[in-house]
Formats: C-alpha cells, sequence, structure tokens
C-alpha cells in the first residue's frame, strides 16, 4: 500500500500559535457577569425587581386616583374594573397605594440593608479578626444595645429627635446591623485560623487587605443570605415604627404598614392584606434568587 | 476553658450591669410616669405614690437601691398589677413562654436543616427550588401575619386547632409554628449557603474520591462544618423565643411573659421593666456565651480564648 | 404588553375572590354550645364564658380604678346600692336608705347578709374600706370618688384626720354618711367599685387578702372567685351565702384574657364564648359591616364622648373662630357610618344625651361647611390672613391605635377638602402622649371621657379651671366657673341642671373642643343568654343572666 506524502497537511507548526487562547481574556467582574446571566432564575429574579421598581415610579400614576383622598361610600370595594386592587376602609385605591407604598418599602428594604451590610460587616470583621480584648469589647457593646428594650429606645429616640425620616432610618440599623456582626465575626473566628490566609499574612499582607482579600468574600454566602432576611424585616419594621408614631405619617402607605392595616381585615376584605403581602413576598423571592445567582457568580469553585 | 468562661461571666456581670443603667436612665428620661393616666390623678394624691414608691427620692439613691434589688434578685412590686410581684410575673410567665418557645425552636431546626441540607444536595434542581420558595414565604411573612392566617385557615376554617388559650398541647400547635416560621426560614437558607460552601471544599472532594457515600459526607463532614452560621444565629434567637413574643401571646391570648416586655413600657411600670430586661438579658448573654463555646466545638480551629496555646 | 398585563391582574382578581370567598361563609359553622342546649330547656348549662380583655390590675376595691378590675367586682361584691335593671340605683347591702331635708345626710341601715366566708357583713366593714381608700398610705388612686363626703379631701390630700371623715358605723347595721354637699348623684357613687366594702375581720389580719383568690378573698355579691390564673383567667361561681341568691341563675361565670378583638370574635363564632365586643371585650371594626348584615351586632349607647380638644393657647387654634370653622367642617354621620360603625350618636355638645336630652339635636348642625367658611374666613382676617391656604399647617395629634388613626386621616381629609387648609398628622405612643397634651404641647388632640356616674358635671367639671388636670385646652372663663360653683351648693335639682345647662351653652359658645361623636357599646352574644344588663355608663351586670 502506497501512501504519497501530499495526503498529509501540516497542522500548527508554530510555537507562538499552539500557546494562543483562543477564549478571549476576561476579567473577575465579566466572568462573573457572565455566569450570572446563564443563572435563568437568577435573571428572572433581576427582571422581576426591574418590573417592580418601574411600578413604583410610573405605578401610581396609572390611575385616576391618588393615594390620599377619601371616598367614604366607597370603602372596602373588592378588586374591579375600576379599583384594580379594591379600595381600603377610607375608600383610597389600594392600587395606587400599593406603588405609592413599593416606593417607600423598596428604599427602607434596601437602605437598611446595605447599612446594617456597611456597619455589621465592618464591626464583626474587625472584632472576630483582632480577637481578645478587642472582641470582648466590641461583642459586648453589641450584646448591651441588644438587651436594652427596643421599644423604650425608640420612645426615647422619637422624643428626642422627633419624627423623620432619619429618626427612623437610625431606629431602624440601631440594633439592625448587630445579627450580621454577628455572624460575620463567626465566619472570620473560622477562616482567620485557616492556611490561606496565615500564608497571605505570612506574605505580609495588612489587616484591610486580609480582610477585604480573603475573609469577606469567603463570608459571603453568610452575609448574604442575612441581607435577605434584613429587607422584610426592615419593610416590618417600618411599619411597626409607623404604628407607634415613628415612621411614616399618614395618609403616606407602605406596603408594610398596609399590610399591617389589612391583616384585621383578612376575614372580610382580604384584598387589603393580600397585594402588599404578595408584592412583600415578590420582592424577598427576587432578592434571594438575585443573591443566590450572585453568590454563584461569585464563587469561582462552582465554575464549571 | 474553665479560665476563659470564668473570665467571660465576669464580662457578662458587667454587661448586665450596662443594660441595667443604661435602661434605668433611658425609662427615667422617657415622658410619662406609672401614674400617667387619661383621668389625671390629683397632684396630691401622685405625690402620695411617689413617695410611698420611693420615686421622689434622688435619682443615685433610686438606681442605688435598684441595683442592690437586682443584685438580689427582688424586682420588686409591679405598679400596674397591685396583686403581683415582678418576680410573681416572671415565676408565672416564663415557664408558659418557655415551653411554647422550645416547640418552635425544636420545630424550626429541625425542619430549617432537613430543608437546607436537601436545597443544598440537590443544588439548582426542582427540590432546592421548592426549598427557596418554603423559605422566601417563611422569610418575607413575618410571625404575626402567619399567626393569624393559621389561626384564620386551621382553626377557623378547618376547626383542626382550638383558636387561642394555653391548655393543651394541641393549643400550643399554632402558635409554635407561627413562632418557627422565620427561623426556619432562614436557618434553611443559611444551611444551604453554608452546605454548597463546604461541598466545594478540597476535603469533601477527597471523601468522595476516598468511595465514601453522600450519606456519610454530609452527616461527617458538611454539616458540622456548615454549622457555624446558625450556630450563630441561634444565640440571640433562643433567647427572644424562649422569653415570648407580644404579637403571638396577644394573638392567642397566651399567659406568656413575651406580652410583659411591650406592655411595662407602654404602661411605664418601672419595676416590671426593669425586671423582665434583667431576666432576658441573662438569658441573652448565657446564650451568646454558649454559642462561642459551641464554635470551639465545632470548629477547633477556632480560639477564642485568645491564649497562645489553646487547649 | 397590554394583554400580559390584564393577564396577570385577573389571574391576581382571581386569587384574591378565591381568599374572598373563603371569607364569606363565616357564621356557617357556630359550633359546640349548641349541643349542649340542646339536651333539653330545663338542664341549660348555666356557664358563662366572656372576655375581660386583661389581667385586672387590682381585685381590692379600694385600689381598683379601671373597667376590668369594675368588671370582676361588680359582680363578686354587693355595694350600698346596686345599678338595677332599669338603671336607677336600687338598695343591696343596705335594705333602707334615708336621706336628711338638706340632702347632706345620708342613712343607711345594713341588710342582714353574709360574707361568702359566713362572716356577717356590718356597716363597719364599710366604714373600713372607705377610710383605707381615704387612707394616703394605702396609695388608692380612685380616692377622689370618695371627696364627695365631708372631710374625704381633707384626710386624702391635706392630712386631715380620718376620724373627721363623715361616715360613722352608728352600730353593726346603721351607717351614717354626711356629705360636703348636696350630691343628687351619691346612691349612684355607691354603687362605684371605690365605694365597695371589704370583709374588714379579714382585710386586718391579712392585708394582701385581695392578692388571689382563695380562704381569705371574701365577697358579699351575687359570685364568688374561686380561681385567678393571672393573665390567663378568672372563674366565678355562684354565691350560695348571698342575699339574694334565689335571683342568680348562673352557676358559674369563665372571665378569659384575650386582648385581641379578632381573636375574640373568632372564639365567639366557634362557641367557646358567649359573648364578643363592649363592655367587657372589644369587636374588631373591620367585622362591623360584616356582623350588621348578619343582624347579630347589638348597639347601646353610653354616657362618653370622643372629642378633638383645641389648645387655646397657641395660634390658630386660640381664634375662637378658626375652632368654630374646624368644629363646623365635621361631617359626623359620615364617619360614623362609615368608619366606626357602631350607631354611634353624633355629637354636637358636650354632655351626652342621656343626662341633656337636648343634645340629640345640639348647638349647631352637623357637617355645616357654609357656616364653617365664614368662620374660617372671619378668623382668617383675625389673624392677618387673607387666604386659608396661607394658614401654616394644622397639627392633628393622637395617641398609638388603629382607630384613632382611621378617625384622624378621615377628618384630616375632611378639612382639607371643606376648608382647604393644610393638615398634618402627629401620632404619638400613649405617656408621651398624655405628656404633651397635659402640658398644652399640641394644637388639636383627640381624647375621649368616659362617666364615671350619670351626672352632667362630670362632663362640666374638668373645664372650670385652665390648670386643672384634665382640662387640657388652656381655656377657662369667670361664667362657667361660677355657674359650676353655684351648682355644687344648689339643693334644687332642677335649678342644678339648669345652672349646668347654661354652663354648657357658655362652653359652646367659646368653643375648645369640638365634640364629635358619643359613645356606644357594640356588641354579640349568645341566642340563649338573657339578661346581662349593661348600664347607661357601660358596665355589664351578670346577677341576673341566664341561659335559656
Amino acid at each position: 500500500m502506497q501512501i504519497s506524502k501530499d495526503k498529509f497537511q501540516l497542522v500548527g507548526t508554530k510555537i507562538s500559535e499552539a500557546e494562543k487562547i483562543s477564549k478571549p481574556s476576561l476579567s473577575f467582574w465579566k466572568d462573573v457577569f457572565i455566569r450570572f446571566r446563564k443563572n435563568k432564575l437568577a435573571m428572572f429574579g433581576l427582571v422581576l425587581l426591574g418590573v417592580l421598581i418601574f411600578m413604583a415610579i410610573f405605578g401610581p400614576y396609572m390611575t385616576e386616583y391618588d393615594y390620599r383622598t377619601n371616598d367614604l361610600t366607597n370603602k372596602n370595594q373588592s378588586p374591579s374594573s375600576e379599583h384594580w386592587f379594591g379600595t381600603d376602609d377610607l375608600g383610597r385605591d389600594v392600587f395606587t397605594r400599593t406603588w405609592e407604598g413599593a416606593r417607600i418599602s423598596i428604599f427602607i428594604g434596601a437602605a437598611a440593608a446595605l447599612i446594617d451590610l456597611f456597619i455589621g460587616v465592618l464591626w464583626g470583621g474587625i472584632s472576630g479578626y483582632k480577637g481578645g480584648r478587642t472582641d470582648e469589647f466590641m461583642m459586648r457593646f453589641a450584646d448591651v444595645l441588644y438587651g436594652v428594650p427596643y421599644l423604650l429606645l425608640v420612645i426615647l429616640l422619637m422624643v428626642v429627635l422627633g419624627q423623620g425620616l432619619g429618626t427612623m432610618i437610625l431606629a431602624m440599623t440601631i440594633t439592625g446591623w448587630i445579627n450580621m456582626a454577628r455572624i460575620v465575626r463567626g465566619q472570620v473566628l473560622s477562616l482567620k485560623n485557616q492556611e490561606y490566609v496565615l500564608a497571605a499574612k505570612t506574605l505580609g499582607a495588612n489587616t484591610s487587605r486580609i480582610m477585604a482579600k480573603h475573609l469577606i468574600p469567603n463570608s459571603m454566602a453568610p452575609i448574604l443570605v442575612t441581607m435577605t432576611l434584613t429587607i422584610p424585616s426592615a419593610i416590618f419594621t417600618e411599619a411597626f415604627l409607623s404604628f407607634i408614631g415613628l415612621g411614616l405619617t399618614p395618609p403616606l402607605a407602605s406596603w408594610g404598614t398596609m399590610a399591617n392595616d389589612g391583616l384585621p381585615a383578612l376575614r372580610y376584605y382580604p384584598w387589603r392584606l393580600f397585594f402588599p403581602a404578595i408584592f412583600i413576598s415578590l420582592t424577598i423571592f427576587a432578592f434571594n434568587v438575585v443573591g443566590d445567582g450572585l453568590r454563584d457568580a461569585l464563587d469561582p469553585r462552582l465554575r464549571k | 476553658m474553665a479560665k476563659y468562661i470564668g473570665k467571660r461571666l465576669l464580662y457578662m456581670i458587667l454587661s448586665l450591669w450596662l443594660i441595667v443603667t443604661a435602661t434605668f436612665f433611658f425609662m427615667r428620661i422617657a415622658p410619662g410616669n406609672p401614674f400617667t393616666s387619661e383621668k389625671q390623678l390629683p397632684p396630691e394624691i401622685e405625690a402620695n405614690l411617689n413617695a410611698h414608691y420611693g420615686l421622689d427620692k434622688p435619682w443615685y439613691a433610686q438606681y442605688g437601691d435598684y441595683l442592690l434589688k437586682v443584685a438580689k434578685w427582688d424586682f420588686g412590686p409591679s405598679f400596674k398589677y397591685k396583686s403581683q410581684s415582678v418576680n410573681d410575673l416572671i415565676n408565672e410567665g416564663f415557664p408558659v413562654s418557655f415551653i411554647l418557645g422550645l416547640e418552635a425552636i425544636l420545630i424550626a431546626v429541625a425542619f430549617g436543616l432537613i430543608l437546607g441540607i436537601i436545597a443544598a444536595l440537590k443544588h439548582n434542581r426542582w427540590q432546592d427550588y421548592t426549598a427557596m420558595i418554603i423559605a422566601v414565604a417563611g422569610i418575607s411573612v413575618p410571625s404575626f401575619i402567619m399567626a393569624t392566617f393559621l389561626q384564620y385557615f386551621l382553626a377557623i376554617k378547618l376547626g383542626v386547632f382550638p383558636v387561642a388559650r394555653f391548655e393543651t398541647f394541641m393549643h400550643t400547635v399554632l402558635p409554635a409554628l407561627a413562632l418557627a416560621s422565620t427561623p426556619m426560614a432562614f436557618i434553611a437558607r443559611l444551611t444551604r449557603s453554608s452546605m454548597l460552601e463546604v461541598m466545594s471544599n478540597d476535603y469533601i472532594k477527597t471523601a468522595k474520591a476516598k468511595g465514601l457515600s453522600q450519606g456519610v459526607i454530609t452527616v461527617k463532614h458538611a454539616i458540622r462544618n456548615a454549622l457555624l452560621p446558625v450556630v450563630t444565629y441561634m444565640g440571640p434567637l433562643t433567647a427572644g423565643i424562649l422569653t415570648g413574643s407580644f404579637v403571638i401571646e396577644k394573638i392567642f391570648g397566651i399567659p406568656g411573659l413575651g406580652s410583659h416586655f411591650v406592655t411595662s413600657i407602654t404602661n411605664r411600670d418601672y419595676t416590671v421593666i426593669m425586671g423582665v430586661t434583667v431576666f432576658y438579658s441573662i438569658i441573652l448573654l448565657a446564650s451568646i456565651l454558649l454559642v462561642d463555646i459551641a464554635y470551639g466545638i465545632i470548629d477547633p480551629r477556632i480560639k477564642l480564648a485568645g491564649g497562645k496555646k489553646g487547649e | 404588553m397590554k394583554k400580559r398585563l390584564s393577564i396577570f391582574f385577573s389571574m391576581l382578581l382571581v386569587l384574591s375572590m378565591f381568599l374572598a370567598a373563603c371569607g364569606g361563609n363565616d357564621n356557617a359553622d357556630s359550633g359546640e354550645k349548641g349541643s349542649d342546649s340542646d339536651a333539653g330547656k330545663s338542664d341549660v348549662a348555666q356557664e358563662l364564658r366572656v372576655n375581660i380583655n386583661t389581667e385586672p390590675p387590682s381585685l381590692h376595691p379600694g385600689l381598683a380604678k379601671d373597667s376590668t378590675s369594675g368588671t370582676v367586682l361588680r359582680q363578686t361584691f354587693d355595694g350600698l346600692t346596686r345599678i338595677g335593671k332599669d338603671g336607677k340605683p336600687e338598695e343591696a347591702a343596705a335594705e333602707n336608705i334615708e336621706v336628711s331635708e338638706d340632702q347632706k345626710v345620708y342613712t343607711f341601715t345594713i341588710r342582714d347578709a353574709e360574707w361568702s366566708n359566713g362572716d356577717p357583713v356590718t356597716a363597719h366593714d364599710f366604714e373600713a374600706a372607705w377610710k383605707w381608700a381615704l387612707d394616703p398610705n394605702n396609695q388608692s388612686e380612685y380616692a377622689y370618688q370618695l371627696h364627695v363626703i365631708q372631710g374625704a379631701e381633707d384626710a386624702n390630700l391635706n392630712g386631715g384626720s380620718l376620724d373627721d371623715v363623715g361616715v360613722v358605723a352608728k352600730d353593726d347595721k346603721t351607717l351614717e354618711v354626711t356629705l360636703a354637699n348636696p350630691t343628687p348623684y351619691f346612691l349612684e357613687l355607691t354603687a362605684f367599685y371605690t365605694y365597695l366594702p371589704f370583709n374588714s375581720k379579714i382585710a386586718e389580719a391579712n392585708p394582701n387578702w385581695a392578692h388571689d383568690a382563695g380562704d381569705d378573698y371574701t365577697s358579699n355579691g351575687p359570685f364568688v372567685m374561686t380561681e385567678w390564673s393571672h393573665s390567663d383567667k378568672i372563674v366565678l361561681e355562684k354565691n350560695e351565702k348571698y342575699w339574694d341568691a334565689d335571683t342568680v341563675k348562673l352557676d358559674s361565670i369563665e372571665m378569659i384574657m384575650i386582648n385581641d378583638p379578632n381573636t375574640e370574635l373568632s372564639m365567639f363564632d366557634n362557641g367557646e364564648l358567649d359573648w364578643a365586643g363592649a363592655p367587657t371585650g372589644a369587636l374588631p371594626t373591620d367585622a362591623m359591616q360584616a356582623l350588621k348584615d348578619a343582624g347579630t351586632l347589638v348597639t347601646q349607647s353610653i354616657a362618653g364622648i370622643y372629642n378633638y380638644k383645641f389648645n387655646t393657647t397657641v395660634e390658630p387654634t386660640s381664634n375662637v373662630n378658626i375652632r368654630k370653622a374646624l368644629t363646623h367642617a365635621l361631617n359626623r354621620q359620615e364617619l360614623i357610618d362609615n368608619i366606626l360603625q357602631g350607631e354611634q350618636q353624633p355629637a354636637m355638645g358636650i354632655v351626652p344625651p342621656s343626662m341633656f336630652p337636648e343634645n340629640e339635636e345640639g348647638y349647631f348642625p352637623d357637617n355645616d361647611v357654609e357656616t364653617a367658611k365664614e368662620f374660617l374666613q372671619k378668623g382668617l382676617e383675625e389673624l392677618g390672613y387673607s387666604d386659608p391656604s396661607e394658614l401654616p399647617a394644622i397639627t392633628l395629634s393622637y395617641n398609638t391605635s388603629e382607630a384613632h388613626q382611621k378617625i384622624a386621616q378621615a377628618i384630616q381629609d375632611m378639612w382639607v377638602q371643606n376648608l382647604g387648609i393644610e393638615v398634618t398628622l402627629d401620632n404619638q405612643e400613649w405617656a408621651v402622649y398624655l405628656d404633651k397634651v397635659h402640658s398644652l404641647d399640641y394644637q388639636v388632640a383627640r381624647m375621649g371621657w368616659l362617666g364615671d356616674y350619670n351626672d352632667a358635671i362630670n362632663f362640666l367639671d374638668m373645664y372650670k379651671d385652665a390648670n386643672g388636670g384634665n382640662n387640657d385646652t388652656g381655656w377657662e372663663d369667670p361664667a362657667y366657673q361660677e355657674l359650676l360653683t353655684n351648682s355644687a351648693t344648689e339643693a334644687d335639682p332642677e335649678v342644678r341642671q339648669q345652672m349646668l345647662k347654661d354652663a354648657e351653652a357658655i362652653f359652646m359658645d367659646a368653643m375648645p373642643v369640638a365634640p364629635i361623636y358619643f359613645y356606644t357599646n357594640n356588641w354579640v352574644q349568645d341566642d340563649n343568654l338573657k339578661d346581662v344588663i349593661v348600664s347607661g355608663l357601660g358596665d355589664a351586670q351578670f346577677k341576673w343572666a341566664y341561659f335559656e
């Protein structure tokens, strides 16, 4: 059997070509983004959040009603073509109030979550990493704050600072960050003795670098989960604060206050509870799946 | 270890003193007093009452008296409930809240862990999504709404459980479920995410490579190391749940301790405020100490004692 | 996009319809109680179950100062008088009452009766109980209810001797009471809980006798307390030693403490309670319409008023025309029909119609927006404004409560729509709120007042002095003061009544308070439960109650 030479073709002899990476180089964040985009559920969550925010901005203008004018003769109407979500006990349009309330609740939820995140991570991180006396001091301070009756704190804040958005956010975050700090501290305590942290230390990395590059990224999972709990608790703390006079002044509405007001009417006018409650749940759902997606995307070990 | 615990107990007393002091002054600064009422008392009667309860003394004398009483575990009489001392209120209310709280914690931990582990093992499959939806419902529906829902559907509509009150085991089911729903959901989420984290660690891969079964890996390696954030969360949660919840007790008419935390403040019932705060704080500080001790057991690398050698 | 949106909405609609449907058929299964009564009419269980909301703060007659404690005490103790079925005081522990010519000396003859432990009820028990309450060492916060007795105020507040108090037990059977002034409502007062006796033998031996149910908790009323489980329930049983035991048909009363109106109504629907709502409990506002539609709601007016007080020491409410404008611009009937839904009466006067029948109509028409605008214009001119929009926003304060908040929002809307002024709401925690209102740190503030006894002075006296404890408005008027002072010593009831009416007219002309509505009690009760008597003051009595 004869095999002629021309049946063969030379493939890739150049070393430079053999070493070429055909996949374009990706920065860390671009990589994260690509992985996130592949996660259908997370993308759905993102879109859902977008829709909720869109409705919070434009929803109140979609009807002819405003959030405050009473119409007592049309009180407690069930959902209809006239009032899409029905009306409340003062005859106000629940659809308009729901989206008016979305502005406040989404803002409050996000603001409280971010502030708790910031203080909590910093406090817990430093406390856990420094350890010893610093840890004792910082954590016992948190305990004391947590032990003093919250309602008393709130009443005092209201008396001293008066009503207002600032007071409300202060009241919400004054103890809100503590859970986050405890969780972060626990993680950092466990992580700081791991080999890679020791290695980084040996290599001369300073505290802030170790925190930023090693400890916090590796605590991301519980941090994200804790954040998703912070949001609903902020939404309902706002309702509680508004109820005792520190938060919103009626007739302004939020999802929390609407749910609060609607709860006793569950047996008779369920839509007054149903709509705010379902949107709170949807928001939390969206934050959760986005959080999960982010977590998966951020974790390089899960890369396939 | 014993030395560390001793030191922590000392810190506990210090923290307790700070809490007592802060609460004492906060409640005195807050407007109103125990005799504030819609129908105002003649000033002479009010002066008389103040003298009887020692409220006319200078603040440092009252504060000193109070610290002494706390040290002796005698919180004095309630201003509002004339027939009970604060110690009576705590002794009668706490057992009720404790039973209910324990039930709730068991439900929350057991179901939370199971849900979380299943979700992590079946990551991004339908089991995971189902667990997620249950957890989201639990997190976004706070206990007072959950309580009303459970009461309405299970007690009123279906008649499976009694509507309210605290008499038999059946009476405790709905309030315990309502109390447990949010912690359960949160524990499920925490467990899931830490499990996922741990499962991708090298030692788990090694275990897999060694041919250990999924079950053994989960129980022996993964759960233990995933427990850390759950344990952290359990500290304050235990203290909060065991001492009772105001809304749950109100909705279900349960004679527990929880309602005193709120009503004592609205009544400005000074002695009750202090009594329940001290009681709660002790449980809180103790459970936080237990959490720190548990850290060392779960993850031997954690050395809180701060000592160079550790035990 | 549009189509999807509508699909989404119809989905929500369907879901909410489903929920609404679930909420619809509530009264279908109103349970267990029926089986008891089917057993035959003769032996129906005579066991009443009611809700009293909260733990009674004290079951010592001298220390009680709230309606929950009053509810229990009224069943367990018998005063000299008791408010009868017809709402008039009738002899109870006293079998005979003589009043002197000048209406200042009352002589009570005590009936042969026993305490629940067998001790005789004597005049000394009354003397001891009243003096106990007046004794400044005993911290009775309601002792001022006894101040109509001669020397009582002095002994209670100013260090006078208890021996000088005008109450003397002449012997075991005779109690002589001397009053400071003729007091036409004194026999109503003797039915009030501060005037109840206690077993002086027991009280001497055990000062803490009222702390728990037990052998030492002796009483002389229709029922005795056999169980007091704090914050949970109280059980009363028929007192076999009661002098009028034949009248009492109930064997026991279980009083549970549930402080949630929805739970209370649910338990009633489930057959776990025989009564839901006032006066011992409360009904959820959102249930009113449904209960009315079902025809089960019972309504009874009581002597009490819900009003908005004006601070007359700050602008703009210092201006009488502004106050009148705000008062006239309210549509009370609309508020009642749509928000309160308890058939309350619109209040255009300050004294309840049960005392002044003229106040069914009041001093001005309800919802008189035209007049309100005229007053507003006049007021604005006096204050130097030309247009309502220039008036700085008025702050309307109320204390934390769902009901107050609803009313405030409705009234805010009425003022905004009818007068074109700006109104902001201010919600405060109860104790903080009282502190603010009592120290005149507000503009307009909500306040309620319930009568302790059936007399107009109850609703007028608090506005006598600007710095009086419950005035809260900073308003006073010499002519008003004179009328009230004179009425106190006036022995002729007709003349006295006229003086009080004149005083009310002066008050309404200055309008330091905007009356809104007169209270009603609303409740639902078991169909077979009869003869629970709720008085005009809103007090429940179970002495005559029975199940058929």
